[in-house]
């Protein structure tokens, strides 16, 4: 997230509106409270898949958070995105137990087959492809973990074999 | 006569490896059936490598089936729910039956985790069932002194568990002994090494234990509010935590006046973690449930003097006060009498990598590295050599084959140069380069660094280089050195630990397997056979069909051969980029 800084703010531009009415409740939860300014974010990214722009002002008016601190935490934190991702997001486990059983093949293979680099999201707005570190089921690795389904003891073919299947029940 | 009790383990692993399914369709058969028995849910069994597993507990005894699927399921619905006989065969653990997994459990001793994979996590009653919150009930009852609470914390022996091992009842009487009119107690369960997942068994399996544990740290140190620092990744640790706390409270076992008993009011809190390894850093976990950035603060002053909002603060990890109850309820001597002189009691170990029985043991302290992975392990996947085994994740290192016999202790495994870590212990093989691992830590900590310290934000990042270049056959004499000279300089110039310890995985590489990187760097090559740029491609003729895949995939055309005759690579031409060897279907393509 942190070496991804600058790009971010570039495409920032580009985001669609939002309804910000959304995020009144969790302003409303958290406004009096010392410290919430991660809670904030967690609750807004949870509604709209990521941080819009207009969130961090909205929050700023109203709990008093200056902007240059929301930022700062939304930058340190890898949880934070700041751009739209994709529908499905691919986490590949690169914990050590996974790197050890060849991880990096299963993500080279993801990444041939929808044709972006790690962190990017494909042109459908599909797939995002994220590594992370360690999803803590060490003895299925390597895995990969996609909404709330897991993955265990992948090759790269079975790996894209299941994004594939995905793409084909979304296109259906 | 009981009623028979089907247990389905249900962690992150076995919900991975497809438990819910097995649990469903047993749900299913019993609801078309009717039979009269009992389906539950149940945290970390701890055999992993056997996932999805099933517990049947009827009149005669229990056995553990492994490995079972919905079909498996039907199967031994049928023919030992219903006629009460047991399939043999996919019997993994059973009190009747000798089976190849035994020696998994030989030398386990549960603590930790004694209620992991036994009861529900979700139902306070089961966990009551087995002596919980008797402890609490003790102290607050018998109204046990703070400092008497502290002396049976000490007198246990028992260290932070988080792999720092300092004494948990002096940090604790640090924190009694500066005077505030608030204080607080934190859980730090933001298990962020890769390769460890102790934590996550714990608080998936046996939430009320760290609550029971927290709740007794609080009343040790005067403490009238906790906060759980769970990591986001871990949801349904999450969610155990905040049904256990919501059961608790109900109960009275954490709110107002505990158990009745005035004067003592005890509420807890879980704060998500955000992604940040660097929040596993005391003072920065602070930082983080403050809401700030995660960066680690100065110490002095420590967190038991101004901690959590300035207060005196006590942090300790998820399995340190998974353990404090069971001090309690037995005695410390019932602790102590396990383990090494100067490490007291059992310590759980994630158990991955190239290991034959991979999942979560719990052993005394002192017990060698070699019978942990031998015996408890089983030994090596597929039999190959063993290598070396990495503890401590990015803040360790690697013990090679020949220290295998060291002793799992905290000042044995400090020895060699690695840590004791909060616990993951991954395995190598002679596949596994050393270079390759040691870049694999620092690619972690250079991403993790926050960037507060300058040797640790740039410094790693060089050292990270330098390794990248060996990987590839760009290094160069005295890159070894280099590397060296940046670990000493790193470890002296760091804030916190994640600095501190940050260049320990290069540093025992280095030590202990110094003729590989000399490979890497001289003679340009990888004695694993793991750097692809290192390797040379070469066709075998015997298994070589002619069928064109390699030549047609190579991206330099460095392939020369007509169709059904035997190809040949340009070795002036290849790129060493390893797309043959992984396109071939006949394993024509050798490595050397």
């Amino acid at each position: 997230m942190r070496v991804k800084r600058i790009l971010q703010e570039k495409e920032v531009a580009n985001q669609a509106s939002v309804d910000l009415s959304l995020i009144d409740p969790l302003i409303e939860k958290y406004k009096s409270k010392k410290g919430s300014l991660i809670p904030i974010l967690q609750g807004t990214q949870d509604i709209y898949g990521y941080l819009p722009a207009e969130t961090f002002i909205k929050i700023s008016e109203l709990t008093g958070l200056k902007l240059s601190e929301m930022y700062g935490v939304a930058t340190f934190y890898t949880q934070f995105r700041l751009n739209p991702v994709g529908k499905h997001i691919v986490k590949v486990c690169h914990g050590t137990a996974c790197h050890v059983q060849n991880a990096t093949a299963v993500s080279e293979a993801l990444e041939d087959a929808l044709s972006i680099k790690d962190g990017e999201t494909t042109e459908d707005g599909l797939f995002t492809l994220e590594s992370v570190a360690c999803l803590g089921c060490c003895s299925l690795a390597p895995v990969m973990m996609i909404g709330d389904e897991t993955y265990g003891k992948l090759s790269g073919k079975q790996a894209v074999k299941i994004v594939k299947e995905i793409k084909i029940s979304e296109s259906n | 006569m009981e009623k028979t009790k089907v247990l389905v383990g249900l962690a992150s692993c076995g919900i991975a490896a497809g438990a819910n399914k097995v649990f469903n369709k047993l749900l299913a058969l019993q609801g078309a059936d009717k039979l009269d028995i009992e389906i539950k849910k149940t945290g970390c069994i701890g055999m992993c490598y056997r996932e999805p597993l099933v517990e049947i507990i009827d009149d005669t005894g229990s056995y553990l089936y492994g490995e079972i699927d919905e079909e498996k399921a039907v199967s031994i619905f049928d023919k030992h729910l219903k006629q009460g006989e047991p399939v043999k065969d996919y019997i993994v653990k059973s009190d009747f039956i000798e089976t190849q997994d035994d020696a998994f459990w030989e030398g386990q001793v549960k603590i930790a985790l004694r209620n992991c994979g036994i009861i529900d996590p979700e139902n306070i009653d089961e966990y009551q069932e087995q002596g919980g919150y008797k402890a609490l009930e003790k102290i607050l009852k018998e109204k046990i002194s703070q400092e008497q609470v502290i002396q049976t914390v000490l007198d246990s022996g028992i260290r932070g568990r988080g792999g720092g091992g300092f004494p948990t009842g002096l940090k604790w009487r640090f924190a009694f002994n500066y005077k505030s009119e608030q204080k607080y107690v934190i859980c730090n369960a933001d298990e962020g090494d890769p390769g460890a997942f102790m934590d996550r068994s714990l608080l998936e399996g046996d939430p009320h234990a760290v609550l029971e544990g927290l709740a007794i740290a609080g009343y040790a140190i005067g403490a009238s509010e906790g906060v759980i620092y769970c990591r986001a990744e871990y949801p349904l640790a999450i969610k155990r935590l905040n049904i256990a706390i919501e059961q608790a409270r109900e109960k009275g076992f954490l709110g107002k006046d505990v158990m009745g008993v005035k004067g003592f009011d005890f509420d807890l809190f879980v704060k998500e973690g955000a992604g940040a390894f660097v929040c596993g850093e005391e003072t920065a976990l602070i930082a983080s449930i403050e809401g700030e950035r995660g960066m680690p603060r100065k110490r002095p002053p420590f967190p038991a003097e101004a901690g959590l909002w300035a207060k005196p603060t006590n942090n300790n990890n998820v399995e340190t006060y998974a353990n404090v109850p069971y001090i309690f309820l037995n005695g410390p001597e019932s602790y102590s009498k396990y383990g090494s002189e100067k490490s007291k009691g059992t310590k759980v170990f994630a158990l991955t990598g190239k290991i034959k029985h991979g999942g979560s043991v719990e052993v005394p302290m002192g017990v060698s590295i070699r019978d942990i992975i031998f015996k408890l392990g089983g030994g090596i996947i597929d039999d190959k050599k063993f290598k070396a085994v990495q503890l401590g994740g990015p803040s360790g290192g690697c013990i090679p084959e020949y220290l295998a016999d060291t002793e799992v202790d905290y000042d044995s495994v400090t020895a060699t140069g690695a840590i004791m870590g909060s616990g993951g212990m991954v395995v190598m093989d002679e596949t596994t380069c050393m270079v390759d691992i040691a870049r694999f830590f620092l690619d972690f900590t250079v991403k993790e660094s926050c960037g507060k310290c300058t040797f640790c934000r740039v410094g790693t990042k060089r050292m990270l280089e330098i390794l990248e270049k060996i990987t590839v056959g760009e290094g160069q004499d005295g890159d070894i050195e280099k590397l060296e000279e940046l670990a000493y300089q790193i470890k002296d110039s760091s804030l916190c630990g994640l600095g501190q310890t940050a260049p320990n995985p290069v540093l025992t590489a280095i030590k202990y397997f110094r003729p590989e990187y000399e490979a890497h760097i001289n003679d340009k090559k990888c004695p694993a056979k793991h750097c692809k740029k290192l390797l040379t491609y070469t066709i075998s003729p015997e298994n070589c069909t002619g069928c064109t895949v390699c030549a047609k995939n190579c991206p330099t055309n460095a392939i020369d051969g007509e169709r059904k005759e035997l190809h040949e690579i340009r070795q002036e031409d290849c790129i060493q980029c390893g797309m043959c060897y992984s396109k071939c279907k006949f394993d024509a393509v050798l490595l050397s």
